[in-house]
């Protein structure tokens, strides 16, 4: 019974053995830099940043109240890759926020 | 159970020159800024040629589309013969910003997709992450002059002053191609659009996003059929999403779509409204000892496409290209390894985020070839026949009128012949991620970020 399932899987389309090798020394590597990387991979965290992509934190009035509170000092700015996910405590600047700009200038592919 | 005749095959296209024989491809031309600094928005973000290749179309990150037109061959110019040159060039999209849910638009060029043409002039949708537009290009090359009540230059004439009628006739004038917007489909996607895709009736066409499956009329804007439906009743249920979505070439009621799970879905819709169900589903089942962290994200499809016959389809995932028999769903009938030797390096490239790069694949016009991109400027055609593959590289270097480009090669072990390039030493930052081949011709665009390389069979 067992040998019946075996053979389903290795017909499987899967290359097997010299590939196997690399990927779990990979995940082994990952795993050491990443201790609590997600316990479901690829699974719902990485595809709810997907869903979420180009959402920005902006409200004008907590701004503007923190900036009242704050008076003379700075806010503190966000730091590091996830500029784009900021919640808790941390309000927003406008210099988080990455300029728009329209592109009025022809593409370069013309001439 | 489906009832759709998958089993009838549509006439081959025309084959071209050089099916079974081996290409010999040469450099024809290449389109952009030499500048080692490239700015975002002039990163090409789609590619596509039309059903004549007449004309090639490119969008970029800054919303712009580029249409180029090949030169009919002459005996004044025969060394410009089949080269394409800028016809026309428009802002297709704008940025924009959803204030209502706090939401920045890219103006970003998702895909462009042309219609047949049915008269004088061509048409084209151009999508972004929220909104689909469809543009009229078309020429004028007449004006009319003499006017009553105005002057050549434009300025109105005195009524009092005119004594005499004439009739407006119509000169030749410099061409002019002019873009126009004529529909814009808007508000139908709540989340991003990553396809869209021209029914064969020509009249309908259908648009995906992450979640969700759109069906439209070319002519109605403000209303659009919902198709497919994946979003869970509970957000946190979420464990997959579509990646791309394509229509049958021939069979106007079938379209697929595929997953970030590397499953394929084929619809038809003449077996219900909405197509949740699916009528075919196609995966390749895993090899469980081999299963690890990274399966998933690299077994995501970034692409789907149907062969021009309408019998297999492709799929691309992060190291490989599939070819399906839409009549076997259990299996790919062909698997090409595009970069294989990536499999060692899947930390590095987890770390930097290039695993989740969306490779797009295609067909030549006979279906006896495909291509895809890679790193480092690399891109990869296998032949279906011969099963050749062959690795070529979109660079500056090789970019002598009419020079045949050399084969490349990557070195996995130790020892590094001579000319093959180690693993290491790869740009990842040079990806090919769009490429496109002409429907009848050997004749190629491949965008090397910003910049667009035509290359050509020696044999064309």
């Amino acid at each position: 019974m067992s040998s019946d399932t075996e053979t389903l899987s290795e017909q499987g389309g899967e290359t097997q053995d010299p590939n196997s090798n690399p990927v779990k020394t990979e995940e082994a590597k990952l795993k050491a830099k990443y201790p609590n990387l997600g316990q479901k991979p690829g699974g719902s965290d990485f595809l709810m940043k997907r869903l979420q992509k180009g959402q920005k934190y902006f409200d004008s009035g907590d701004y503007n109240m923190a900036k009242a509170k704050m008076k003379n000092k700075q806010l503190p700015a966000a730091t590091g890759p996830e500029k784009s996910i900021v919640t808790g405590d941390h309000i927003p600047t406008p210099q988080d926020l990455p300029q728009r700009k329209s592109s009025l200038v022809t593409s370069k592919l013309v001439g | 159970m489906c009832v759709c005749s998958l089993c009838v095959s549509a006439p081959r296209a025309a084959a071209g020159v050089g099916g079974g024989n081996d290409f010999q491809w040469c450099f024809s031309q290449v389109k952009g800024a030499i500048d080692e600094d490239v700015a975002e928005a002039d990163i090409i973000s789609t590619v596509e040629f039309n059903y004549s290749g007449e004309l090639l179309a490119t969008g970029d990150k800054g919303g712009r589309v580029v249409i180029f037109q090949r030169e009919q061959e002459s005996k004044n110019r025969p060394l410009s013969r089949g080269e394409y040159n800028v016809y026309s060039t428009f802002q297709s999209h704008e940025p924009e910003f959803d204030y209502l849910k706090s939401l920045e638009i890219e103006e970003k060029i998702n895909k462009i997709r042309w219609l047949p043409q049915q008269n004088a002039a061509h048409f084209l949708l151009s999508t972004n992450d929220k909104t689909i537009k469809l543009w009229k290009i078309s020429e004028r090359d007449k004006r009319a002059e003499g006017y009553n009540l105005k002057d050549e230059d434009g300025r109105l004439r005195d009524p009092f002053r005119i004594s005499t009628l004439r009739v407006p006739v119509l000169m030749p004038m410099d061409l002019m191609v002019e873009a126009s917007p004529r529909r814009i489909f808007a508000n139908a996607h709540t989340y991003h659009i990553n396809s869209i895709s021209v029914n064969s009736d020509h009249e309908t066409y259908l648009s995906a996003d992450d979640l969700r499956i759109n069906l439209w009329h070319l002519e109605i804007t403000d209303r659009s059929f919902n198709i497919v439906d994946i979003k869970p009743a509970n957000m946190e249920e979420l464990t997959e999403v579509i990646t791309a979505a394509e229509c049958h070439p021939h069979q106007c009621n079938v379209f697929v779509y595929s997953s970030s799970k590397g499953t394929i879905r084929l619809c038809d819709m003449r077996a219900a409204a909405l197509c949740d169900r699916h009528s075919k589903f196609f995966e390749e089942p895993e090899d469980p000892s081999s299963r690890s962290f990274f399966s998933e994200i690299i077994s995501s499809i970034s692409d789907v496409k149907f062969s021009h016959s309408g019998r297999y389809m492709m799929t691309r995932d992060y190291l490989s290209v599939k070819v399906w028999d839409l009549n076997m769903e259990n299996r790919p009938v062909e698997t090409y390894q595009v970069h294989e030797y990536l499999r060692s390096k899947l930390c590095s490239l987890y770390e930097n985020d290039c695993i989740f790069d969306k490779f797009e694949c295609c067909w030549n016009g006979s279906d006896s070839a495909i291509m895809t991109g890679s790193y480092n400027n690399f891109f990869r055609m296998f032949d279906r026949n011969t099963r050749r593959d062959i690795t070529l590289e979109a660079s500056r270097e090789n970019s002598k009128p009419r020079a045949t480009l050399k084969p490349r090669k990557v070195c996995t072990g130790g020892k590094r012949k001579k000319d093959e390039i180690s693993v290491d030493s790869l740009d990842f930052n040079k990806k090919i991620l769009h490429t496109a081949w002409h429907p009848k011709e050997n004749v190629i665009a491949v965008a090397a970020t910003n910049n667009l390389y035509i290359f050509q069979d020696k044999m064309n």
